[in-house]
């Protein structure tokens, strides 16, 4: 399973953040950052998954392997 | 730990202008005729109370926050996306997710420099877009987002989750207040008791002002948010709100402190030091912005619990759930609608808009869109999958969502947690504007935490 975070459509609502810190962190200005490089590992493919299913902004996408 | 102030102590002044100190308005609105505002030809006793909200819609109307979730829904099945009303000089009002997604993205076509339908929008001389009177959220690009980097880092999640603690404090403080209970037969009002006074506690901290003027700040509130079918220039509440912060900035410029106003007055913008009216104004819309819109999540929620008590057990079974109910508290009952006036005439969807025509940003029409959300009128506490709108969408996403959720969740744990079951014990008096809550909230408690 690959993540990708399009930072020009997050907008800081910090869904995923909350839902997934094992994949995503915040910046100083609240803006999500990718902490995978794109691979997702198998124990973390739900929560991948759930941050997708709850981005307000449509900015991540999970394309499954 | 500072002391927080009994509701009832609103000073009864007389109006601003007749004050011996009085000053001209710094921020807000000014005397008519200025064309820093301009009415709008609506007058609502031409109009009347609404007896169809599907042809003749007013958000504003008494009548409509407490069953907005069936008009919605009513004018959903009328089939059209957008809804016209002729009140307020003419209003369209998207109701579906792709409509509000689209026009809060549309900041070429819809301006925000207004953002709150009233009889009255900003005129000539009003601060111009892109900067409006309380930015950022009165701000278009390029300056929305210069101004709205000030703030970010203040409102990030790294600088709001250590206030949970006092937070935590404050809602046990308020809980205690409440005094002794009867199980099964005091009714407390959540909303009077409890709700409101938590968000405006909070932001007052963070803005370092003066923790007995919390009073004072839901007057504030209510003549911004509430009062607005009054002509402009004559609500003299904008005065008091402009000389109180002008206040607060002369203060805060003599004696700095640690607090958000101070940060506000040392920023700069493109190298520049931000001026008194521009910090003035976006201390207006944390002030503003930030208390009775989470008051409203909190009493909506709990005014829910009262009447679901499966959701409550659940909530108090499995305490990991909150990270869901959290958020469906959120979508089933978003407090928050924007506006925006159009910016230029185009077509959309079909609909001709007018430049200043008024256009509704309804979030919580959004959030039970079928197409989005399935099955979007049941509250489903552990809902998976769920991209609410209720702090907005695209680049004026609300600012203090984070500081907002860590109240709404606090509040609600430590609710729950001190009375274990509770249940509605009366009528339910909902606000009236866009921001959609309880205002009186009768709940009979029927167990306290040992």
């Amino acid at each position: 399973m690959r993540v990708h975070l399009d930072s020009e459509k997050c907008q800081g609502h910090n869904r995923c953040y909350a839902l997934a810190p094992e994949l995503f962190d915040v910046d100083d200005y609240g803006q999500a950052v990718l902490l995978v490089d794109g691979d997702v590992p198998a124990d973390l493919h739900d929560k991948a998954r759930l941050a997708a299913s709850n981005c307000p902004e449509f900015a991540i996408k999970i394309v499954e392997s | 730990m500072t002391d927080i102030v009994d509701t009832s102590t609103i000073a009864a002044a007389g109006p601003a202008s007749q004050r011996p100190d009085y000053v001209p308005p710094t921020f807000g609105t000014s005397p008519e005729g200025t064309h820093v505002w301009q009415r709008v030809p609506y007058d609502a006793d031409d109009y009347g109370p609404v007896t169809d909200f599907t042809t003749d819609f007013d958000h504003a109307d008494a009548a409509f926050n407490p069953k907005a979730p069936q008009v919605w829904k009513e004018l959903r099945e009328g089939g059209c996306p957008v809804a016209h009303s002729d009140r307020y000089g003419g209003m369209w009002v998207p109701i579906t997710h792709d409509t509000v997604h689209e026009v809060a993205y549309d900041t070429e076509h819809f301006t925000s420099r207004a953002v709150v339908v009233a009889v009255g929008r900003p005129g000539d001389l009003a601060l111009p877009a892109p900067i409006g009177g309380a930015p950022p959220i009165t701000s278009d690009p390029p300056f929305h987002g210069m101004a709205r980097r000030l703030l970010l880092p203040a409102f990030a999640p790294k600088q709001i989750e250590p206030w949970e603690p006092e937070i935590r404090t404050l809602c046990q403080e308020l809980l205690d207040r409440i005094g002794d209970v009867a199980p099964g037969e005091t009714v407390i009002d959540a909303a009077v008791q409890y709700a409101q006074h938590i968000p405006v506690n909070v932001i007052g901290r963070m803005l370092g002002f003066p923790a007995a003027d919390e009073a004072l700040f839901r007057k504030f509130v209510h003549d911004a948010l509430e009062r607005i079918a009054e002509e402009p220039g004559t609500r003299e509440g904008m005065d008091d709100l402009g000389i109180y912060i002008h206040n607060q900035i002369q203060d805060h410029r003599e004696t700095p402190r640690d607090d958000l106003t101070s940060y506000l007055l040392n920023v700069e913008i493109e190298g520049q030091p931000v001026s008194d009216d521009v910090a003035g104004g976006m201390i207006v819309l944390l002030l503003i912005a930030g208390i009775d819109t989470t008051w409203s999540a909190i009493g909506s929620s709990l005014w829910h619990l009262a009447q679901h008590p499966e959701d409550h057990q659940r909530l108090l079974d499995d305490p990991e759930v909150m990270t869901f109910a959290l958020e469906e508290f959120l979508r089933a009952y978003a407090p928050v609608t924007m506006a925006r006036l159009v910016a230029k005439d185009h077509d959309f969807h079909g609909c001709p808009m007018k430049q200043d025509d008024w256009v509704l940003l309804p979030f919580p029409a959004a959030n039970r869109d079928p197409l989005q959300f399935e099955d979007p009128d049941t509250f489903v506490v552990d809902r998976q999958e769920n991209r609410h709108a209720a702090f907005g969408l695209g680049i004026h996403r609300c600012l203090g969502s984070n500081l907002a959720r860590l109240e709404l969740k606090v509040a609600i744990e430590e609710f729950i947690k001190r009375f274990p079951r509770f249940e509605l014990a009366g009528d339910v008096r909902w606000s009236v504007g866009q921001i959609r809550g309880p205002r009186v909230l009768p709940v009979r408690i029927l167990a306290v935490a040992d």
